[in-house]
């Protein structure tokens, strides 16, 4: 869940539509008050060891995903914590449990400057999330309102801090409710080509820390240094970036499903072949103007593939993904376009469209 | 005899009257199930609160195009609820005058123009690849709470009523998706949003996202 924003014509766009339905009716989707039991300062959630937060408490572990989602360019750092004597339950490699308690902060750097770090925690009522914004001067982050909010980088950059349902809009597309620590993400087998790579620090977690530190149980011997089935180092790359960045909605298991549109992947050969056939050679629900059948990706074409247009676009009605991110990804588009231009198992994928 | 008759034809058409009243009374006038859902269905309660609550929400009124007849613009029910007619090409919507008049609408009343864009009513009907066809329940429901596209995309424009649909119960709401479920599919890809021309004020100050400082 990530966001950034500026004040263009997009936003007052869209700053428009939300006062027409505004001036209209009342609130939209008026939930639960989900925030309720959430501290209201990020010390307070347990991220911290000391007050300002210099320091990062000792049971909060860092970890960075081998294919960072796209977050418009903002540095990130990632922790998580689980409670003293638990572990996580990775019997299902693809949809691992954590226990009551757990809990993920990413921090979000702009500019140099710790702008935003956001929360999520599994409750016994179910996962909450929360956004915390710092002050100017770094000291202290207090939690937001479930509207989110905008945050002040300088006079030139604005930050969007991400409403509790766009929070969820992104993350309760798949069971759990966690991005970017799974099995693939933390595999020790990094992909070298991944667009956006964080060196892994040594201090990272990764599986076979989790394993190390006993942290983790139901996870099969061989499962450390798992990898994405390709049959080219350009596709390996291209399909972590698809599951990181796209995975998390468009996956067989989640809400948007019958689309049938699969672009989680795992280490499994099927699975790959899942996500081909659900792209090459599959008419697109989306058609940009003037087009009435262009495929979600064309073998050997691009320019004539709907994944490429909606990730070269920014316009919010087009754009994908949908939210949180203003800004084209240059280069995970060089490479999904690479992919499907030169792929060769892509391009003899035999769909016959649906 | 005169006044006998009077009489008489006073007390049969008060008859007939509080007769019809209470017809009206029990039995709606509006066609409810129009268009003719699928005959395995048509039966099923849940399909016929859904085209109540269909008809009665307005749902045609954007998403069923207009068509002139000699008693004005119809409903063209050969094509209900499928939203923007495909072969419809919208010229560039007018620029509004200076002043309050803000919002333009096509003769369909499936194209509307606004400081948001330029909106096309959806196709509603189950076609799998234009229409609600592989949409579930729950992607109905979640665009209606959340008032975003599939629960989880982009904004649903105006003039959509979202706000009002979002009152409804999940049941009222599964209805609803039943009833469009069971109705003809039509094969009618509506055109995406458009951007608006202009800007909508000159002073807004331009400040770069993240990434362009």
């Amino acid at each position: 869940m990530t966001s950034s924003l500026a004040l263009n014509r997009n936003t007052r766009r869209f700053a428009w539509a939300a006062l027409c339905v505004a001036v209209v009716g009342r609130p939209l989707n008026a939930p639960a008050d989900t925030q309720a039991s959430l501290p209201s300062t990020l010390v307070q959630t347990g991220l911290c060891a000391d007050p300002a937060c210099a320091r990062i408490a000792d049971d909060a572990l860092p970890f960075s995903p081998q294919y960072p989602l796209w977050s418009d360019g903002a540095d990130k750092r990632r922790w998580f914590s689980l409670p003293p004597g638990t572990k996580i339950d990775a019997r299902h490699a693809d949809a691992w449990r954590f226990p009551i308690g757990t809990k993920f902060w990413k921090e979000f750097r702009v500019s140099g400057r710790r702008i935003e770090t956001r929360y999520i925690t599994r409750a016994k009522i179910g996962w909450q999330f929360g956004a915390y914004v710092w002050n100017s001067d770094g000291t202290q982050a207090r939690l937001v309102s479930q509207q989110g909010t905008t945050a002040h980088v300088n006079d030139h950059v604005r930050h969007a801090v991400p409403s509790v349902d766009d929070c969820r809009a992104c993350h309760e597309g798949h069971e759990p409710p966690v991005l970017g620590f799974s099995l693939l993400q933390l595999s020790t087998d990094r992909d070298p080509l991944a667009p956006h790579a964080e060196p892994r620090r040594e201090s990272d977690v990764d599986v076979a820390q989790l394993r190390v530190r006993g942290l983790i149980k139901g996870l099969s011997l061989d499962a450390d240094a798992i990898r994405i089935a390709a049959s080219t180092p350009t596709e390996r790359a291209a399909l972590g970036y698809l599951h990181a960045n796209c995975g998390g909605c468009h996956n067989s298991t989640g809400p948007l499903s019958s689309l049938e549109l699969f672009l989680m992947s795992s280490s499994r050969a099927s699975s790959t072949q899942q996500t081909r056939n659900s792209l090459f050679g599959v008419t697109s629900h989306f058609q940009p103007a003037g087009q009435s059948h262009m495929s979600r990706a064309t073998p050997g074409r691009p320019e004539l593939s709907t994944l490429v247009a909606r990730m070269r676009s920014r316009d919010p009605f087009a754009q994908m993904p949908p939210l949180a991110t203003q800004l084209v990804d240059r280069e995970g588009l060089a490479l999904i376009e690479h992919w499907i231009a030169t792929d060769p198992a892509g391009i003899t994928t035999t769909n016959k469209g649906k | 005899m005169k006044k006998q008759t009077t009489i008489t034809t006073f007390a049969a058409l008060f008859a007939c009257a509080f007769a019809s009243a209470k017809t009206m009374a029990a039995e709606p006038k509006a066609p409810l199930t129009k268009p003719a859902v699928d005959k395995s269905k048509e039966n099923d309660p849940r399909v016929k609160r859904g085209g109540y609550l269909v008809w009665f929400g307005g749902c045609h009124d954007c998403h069923t195009p207009l068509v002139m007849s000699a008693d004005g613009p119809l409903p063209d029910f050969s094509r209900a609820l499928s939203g923007h007619p495909e072969q419809m090409q919208m010229p560039p919507a007018p620029t509004p005058p200076p002043g309050p008049w803000i919002v333009s609408a096509g003769a369909t009343l499936t194209a509307w123009s606004g400081p948001w864009g330029t909106s096309f009513t959806a196709n509603l009907t189950p076609d799998k690849e234009t229409g609600l066809g592989s949409w579930t329940p729950e992607m109905f429901i979640a665009t209606m709470r959340t008032g975003k596209h599939m629960g989880r995309g982009r904004k649903l424009l105006p003039p959509m009523p979202v706000q009002n649909l979002a009152g409804l119960s999940d049941e009222d709401l599964r209805a609803v998706f039943a009833f469009l479920q069971a109705i003809p599919p039509v094969k009618n890809r509506v055109p995406q949003p458009l951007p608006p021309p202009a800007p909508v004020t000159a002073s807004t100050k331009k400040v770069a996202p993240i990434g362009q400082n």
